[in-house]
């Protein structure tokens, strides 16, 4: 199926699970924010948190950054 | 002995001198600058993970967050809605309830929009967060911040990455004797001179990123500004003499022929 991931469509196997897309990704668990369609995700659902077709998933770190700069 | 820490929200600070992590030309550059800077608060941007290049490194493996206070920012946020949901990603994150509150007005000065910003910090409080705001010279919006519950404000010296130095010192310093939790000039900086004169007008730390990063020589710089906010904390904790317009010899005419 697909979810859009971090602004691009991302394919997925049914039945993965936040924690799942994270792993194959390589991206560490902490450090990072999940928001699945608006809703910022609380980490210890990131297990149980199964995605569905047309997730928009947004997958958020930090990066150097004094001030200014423009958002996504 | 008194060890002058700086206190906010209960954390206390060894170092006056803040800084931001953009604009360097890698990762080991960042971490060898803010090292020599002495700084112990580091400011952090949230942005998407790079989900295509797995081996791009992360800021947070050069800085470690339990030797630093990683402080995000919602640096980019031009509204109420922006600023609200990158303060929460942010402490999503689990790193920080700590957030330095960018509302900007606009793109050319990068000045707080400061009406979104009471807004925003207003929301935020409510949520719990620790909200640093990054605000303008108006002693009468840094005490509206105060007022909802802003332990500290953070009011810009100049545009952000303008290098002008305190453009207001008079606001600066009625802001300074009229509010009562730390002050922390913000933006503009350029040079050492810069933050050694925030820290004698009484700020209680200084913040900056570009003034380092983009300097010839940012490791140097570093130094130097880690020496100009000590200085400056220095002379004003002395107490200066006063400025006056004739000379007041320092030798006495006793004992003259």
């Amino acid at each position: 199926m697909t979810i859009q991931l971090n602004g691009e469509p991302h394919e997925v196997e049914e039945g993965t699970s936040v924690a799942g897309l994270l792993r194959t990704l390589d991206i560490c668990l902490d450090q990072v924010a999940v928001e699945i369609n608006l809703e910022i995700m609380d980490k210890r659902h990131f297990e149980s948190r199964v995605l569905q077709n047309d997730d928009r998933v947004e997958v958020m770190s930090f990066i150097g950054g004094g001030s200014g700069g423009s958002v996504l | 002995m008194n060890a002058d820490r700086l206190t906010i929200a209960g954390r206390e600070f060894c170092s006056r001198l803040w800084v931001g992590t953009g604009k360097y030309k890698d990762f080991i550059q960042t971490q060898k600058a803010i090292e020599v800077s002495g700084a112990d608060v580091v400011t952090v941007a949230v942005r998407r993970v790079n989900i295509t290049d797995r081996n791009s490194e992360n800021l947070l493996d050069y800085i470690d967050p339990k030797k630093y206070t990683i402080l995000p920012n919602t640096a980019g946020c031009y509204t109420v809605e922006d600023a609200v949901r990158y303060a929460r990603l942010a402490r999503a994150a689990g790193v920080s309830d700590l957030v330095k509150l960018e509302v900007l007005g606009d793109e050319k000065t990068l000045f707080p929009d400061t009406a979104g910003l009471i807004e925003a910090a207003k929301i935020l409080i409510k949520e719990g967060f620790i909200v640093l705001p990054y605000t303008n010279d108006d002693p009468i919006v840094a005490q509206k911040l105060v007022d909802i519950g802003c332990p500290a404000v953070m009011p810009l010296a100049a545009p952000i990455g303008s290098g002008l130095g305190i453009r207001n010192p008079y606001n600066l310093k009625i802001i300074l004797e009229n509010i009562n939790v730390p002050v922390i000039v913000d933006a503009g900086v350029g040079t050492a001179s810069d933050a050694a004169l925030a820290m004698e007008l009484g700020a209680d730390a200084v913040l900056m990123n570009t003034a380092i990063a983009g300097a010839q020589d940012p490791i140097l710089m570093a130094e130097a500004m880690k020496n100009g906010v000590q200085a400056g904390r220095l002379a004003y904790r002395a107490g200066r003499i006063p400025r006056k317009l004739y000379a007041t010899a320092s030798t006495t005419i006793e004992g003259m022929l």
